[in-house]
């Protein structure tokens, strides 16, 4: 399978008033054509930074202190600011957390898609309606034509997101990237966007990335799965084994804090002890040190290696043996 | 839409009633009546029942209200106490070129204002854009008799640049261009402070909004960006101050109009009220209330029609 | 919500806040001027050099020189002496304004806000009515009927000003009238009066305060207007509006008196805007900009 995207070793950090903000540490990833890549962890842990490298649409006050984002080989941070442009909608899509937020409010939603499509020169207004109207039915929205004339505070949250999908697909791109795609959703529609999320993976011959913290939407919708702490990728691998053989300690507290897992009667539910690091100023040894159970002596002075359990498999942890 | 555009009209007039059947009632709170005070102390009783009688006061206070608002309906704003000329044809006379003068005051503030704001967003952050901040800020604060004053003072006396007096011969639009430069620049001044700071805050807060960073995340060029997302969102806010602040350049022009002693609404409101001429002043009072609630509904009907989520929450 | 004058009532505190406001240049300078006023107006017969009402012909028209620092005016009396009395004059209407207006305008607002749906409504649109008549004109209008004076003055700028704190108060009362620790108080019985007084006054009364204190550089431009014109503190009593109105009539005989006569006004009115505005960016930043008149 091609690798469309290729992150490596990438390190983000970001100006703030009183210092700089750590927010991503040699983190590598790589999202195959054909395949879900997850990307999961708590708030905080870097994952909305990552998705935002992976579009190349950082920050003002952000900055990158290594590594490299590939797309097909190039280098897209490193590209002119029109070349960027050219890239974005076209060739890597994103479909944003909020769609409230993320579509304009004075715009009707067919005037919006319309201009999304304006890397396509050669068509007509016309036609891109045509395009926008096909897609919007894609998505399974019913009344698309009607849909394209409203606004989009008349919609409603699934409808929004169902416009927002379809949206980013309108231009066939490469790379799609969902960040959070059903947090700002409700469970009967977030049932109802995986499925469609689903569907429309199954005909899309790129490559997907979903960003989130619901351990759910990573069971149903992904392939393989990078869990993140504190800006770093502590482990790697397909979904299913993972989620049965969990190795690294944060994904294990993770799961099991998880209230699906639990099956008998508990009198509170589990959580994890402590609070992330400051990323300001990381700690030098494993980030997760301070709340870990297996944790070592050398786990606090020396920065955790990572451990290749399989082709697909990393974990970065002291206490993970092959 | 339509239902809303009901909506505020009908408001808008209920307020004028309001203010209609307020300005009249103040007759009542004279000590005395309007007739003695414009005639003044030493007027004999029979010249004030004369009077009297001409400003319809001899009839039953419901009477007098109806036929206030009847007259009113049809332009008949009474007539003036001294010069018997009816006040709605002063009006119309002065009222031309204080518009005039509100006009180019507020459209060059607008402009300069505008450029200041987006100036202050494309240098944010820097020693220009504080600068501008507490530029603005002094702008403002000052009053614009005191910035009138000095300007002539400046313009007029010392350099003599620019006329002092009057707004130009008619027919010689050179002239006429000339005398309107300073009252301009002084009755605008505030407003460029105003208008930078409300542009500049409008434009950095859409700026940082989701949908624009959905436009960028879709690759649409910036100065579609700009143009399309942006600016019709931040100008909205402005619309409103702008309709607002046509009210309060007309207000401001009473005073300006008095230091350049141009003729306008501004002399011929104070000329009446320093000869206790009610009639006169209630009149420019009344017209000026109608036409500022002309602007403002028509300013809110705008802004409607550009952003459609108003149209379903009424203004509490 | 990151405001110093939060849902608990009162401010976090005297002390953080003027360090806040200090280390704003503007709001420092702000601060500066304004205690400078305030001193000249508190002080006036003590600082004033000379008696602003003595009238000395032989003198008129003088440059500033050291008997007279500001100069004299076309009657020959000191310039100096009048400006620090005109503070005393610009200061104790704004203040005498601001008091009474706010008091009024706060009743108005929580009755608007509190009362029956009813009430508010009339309220609401005498409110909008106010706001509608163009302030100076309305002034005007209530000078014709009343005739010029000080005391005019103060009642038309305490009417214009009502409508704005009334609608301050009544949008914070309506508010707070739905939030849960009313209906709690609601649910456990308290009378109107006292979930007026006890619970919704200290927590409406904040932003009120600052609105207040912005609006003072605004009714001493207003009262120098009026005066200006002849048509608020008579003369021989000392306004910077009617000192100034003595300088432009005497524009070409003595320049000099109109720069002497606007200074102050100008700075006083950059004073307090620059307080103002350093307090309101000290306690919270979000609180709106008001409109110039």
């Amino acid at each position: 399978m091609t690798a469309l995207l290729e992150i490596e070793d990438l390190s983000l950090r970001y100006h703030v008033a009183g210092g700089t903000l750590l927010a991503l540490r040699h983190v590598s990833l790589t999202a195959r054509a054909g395949e879900v890549l997850g990307i999961m962890g708590e708030s905080g842990c870097g994952k909305s930074s990552l998705a935002a490298a992976s579009i190349a649409l950082l920050a003002r006050n952000a900055e990158v202190t290594g590594g490299v984002v590939r797309y097909r080989g190039h280098d897209i941070l490193r590209m002119s600011a029109e070349e960027q442009r050219q890239l974005r909608g076209r060739h890597i899509a994103m479909i944003f957390q909020d769609p409230m937020t993320a579509f304009n409010p004075v715009l009707r939603i067919g005037e919006q898609l319309v201009d999304f499509q304006h890397h396509l020169a050669g068509l007509s207004r016309s036609d891109r309606r045509a395009r926008a109207l096909a897609q919007l039915q894609r998505v399974g929205i019913a009344d698309a034509d009607l849909c394209l004339r409203r606004y989009p505070h008349e919609l409603s949250g699934g409808m929004r997101q169902r416009a927002a999908i379809a949206a980013a697909l309108l231009m066939s791109p490469d790379v799609l990237v969902a960040d959070e795609p059903t947090t700002a959703l409700d469970v009967t529609m977030e049932a109802q966007i995986i499925h469609l999320l689903r569907e429309l993976q199954a005909d899309y011959q790129g490559a997907v990335i979903v960003v989130t913290h619901h351990l759910g939407v990573i069971a149903e919708l992904c392939d393989r799965v990078a869990v993140m702490y504190a800006g770093e990728v502590v482990e790697e691998g397909p979904v299913d084994d993972i989620y049965h053989a969990p190795q690294h300690p944060y994904t294990r507290a993770l799961l099991a804090c998880d209230p699906a897992a639990i099956h008998d009667l508990v009198h509170r539910l589990p959580t994890i002890g402590g609070q992330l690091p400051d990323l300001m100023a990381p700690p030098v040894g494993c980030s997760f040190a301070p709340r870990c159970p297996l944790v070592e002596p050398r786990c606090r002075s020396e920065a955790p290696p990572r451990v290749h359990l399989g082709p697909d498999r990393m974990a970065l942890c002291h206490a993970v043996s092959v | 839409m339509l239902n809303y555009a009901i909506k505020r009209i009908g408001l808008a007039l209920l307020i004028l009633c309001v203010v209609m059947l307020g300005m009249f009632s103040m007759v009542f709170l004279i000590p005395g009546d309007p007739a003695s005070l414009a005639l003044g102390p030493r007027a004999t009783p029979e010249l004030k029942e004369l009077l009297r009688e001409r400003m319809g006061l001899d009839q039953p206070v419901i009477i007098q209200i109806w036929n206030f608002f009847r007259n009113a309906a049809t332009g008949d704003l009474g007539y003036d106490v001294w010069s018997r000329r009816p006040v709605f044809d002063q009006i119309a006379e002065m009222f031309p070129r204080t518009l005039i003068l509100g006009g180019v005051a507020l459209g060059g503030a607008f402009i300069l204002g505008t450029a200041l704001g987006c100036a202050a967003v494309v240098w944010r952050d820097t020693v220009i854009d504080r600068l501008l901040g507490v530029l603005s800020v002094s702008l403002i604060s000052i009053p614009s008799f005191v910035v009138a004053i000095y300007l002539l003072l400046i313009f007029a006396v010392w350099l003599k640049w620019l006329p002092a007096i009057g707004a130009g011969e008619a027919g010689n639009f050179g002239s006429q261009v000339k005398a309107i430069i300073l009252p301009a620049i002084a009755l605008g001044i505030g407003w460029v402070g105003y208008l930078a700071r409300l542009v500049r805050a409008a434009m950095l807060e859409v700026m940082e909004s989701g949908h624009i960073r959905t436009a960028r995340a879709f690759g649409l060029p910036e100065s579609r960006i700009v143009a399309r997302y942006a600016l019709r969102i931040a100008i909205v806010p402005t619309i409103t101050i702008l309709a607002v602040g046509f009210g309060s350049i007309l207000s401001g022009a009473v005073f300006v109009e008095s230091v350049f002693s141009r003729p306008g609404i501004g002399t011929l409101i104070t000329g009446a009220v320093a000869k206790r001429n009610y009639p006169v002043v209630m009149g420019t009072v009344l017209f000026m209330t109608a036409f500022y609630l002309l602007v403002v509904t028509l300013a809110d009907l705008l802004i409607a029609r550009l952003n459609p989520r108003v149209r379903d929450v009424l203004r509490s | 919500m990151s405001s110093a004058v939060d849902g608990h009532g009162g401010a976090r505190g005297i002390a953080p806040v003027l360090r806040a406001l200090l280390r704003d240049p503007m709001g420092a300078m702000g601060l500066l001027l304004v205690l400078v006023f305030v001193a000249m107006a508190l002080f006036a017969p003590l600082v004033a050099p000379a008696d602003p009402l003595a009238i000395n012909v032989v003198n008129k028209f003088q440059s500033p020189s050291l008997s007279h620092w500001a100069g004299t005016d076309q009657l020959g009396r000191d310039l100096l002496s009048r400006i620090i009395w005109g503070a005393r004059v610009a200061l104790g209407i704004a203040v005498t304004t601001v008091v009474v207006a706010g008091a009024v305008g706060l009743i108005l607002g929580l009755v608007a806000g509190y009362g029956p749906r009813w009430l508010d409504a009339i309220l609401v649109l005498l409110f909008d009515a106010m706001s509608s008549l163009p302030m100076i004109m309305f002034a005007l209008a209530v000078i014709t009927v009343v005739g010029p004076g000080t005391d005019t003055l103060i009642l038309v700028v305490v009417l214009v000003s009502i409508p704005g704190y009334a609608r301050l108060i009544r949008a914070q009362t309506l508010s707070l009238r739905d939030s849960d620790f009313i209906q709690a108080e609601r649910a456990m019985g308290a009378s109107s009066g006292r979930i007026i007084l006890l619970h919704l006054l200290p927590n409406v009364v904040g932003p009120l305060v600052v609105l207040l204190s912005m609006d003072i550089p605004v009714i001493i431009m207003l009262e120098a207007g009026l005066s200006y014109l002849n048509l608020g503190v008579r003369p021989p009593a000392p306004s910077w509006g009617n000192i100034l109105y003595d300088g432009y009539t005497s524009l070409r005989s003595a320049p000099s008196m109109v720069i002497v006569a606007g200074v102050p006004l100008v700075l006083a009115t950059l004073g307090f805007t620059f307080l103002g505005e350093g307090l309101r960016d000290a306690l919270d930043p979000r609180l709106q900009l008001r409109v110039p008149r």
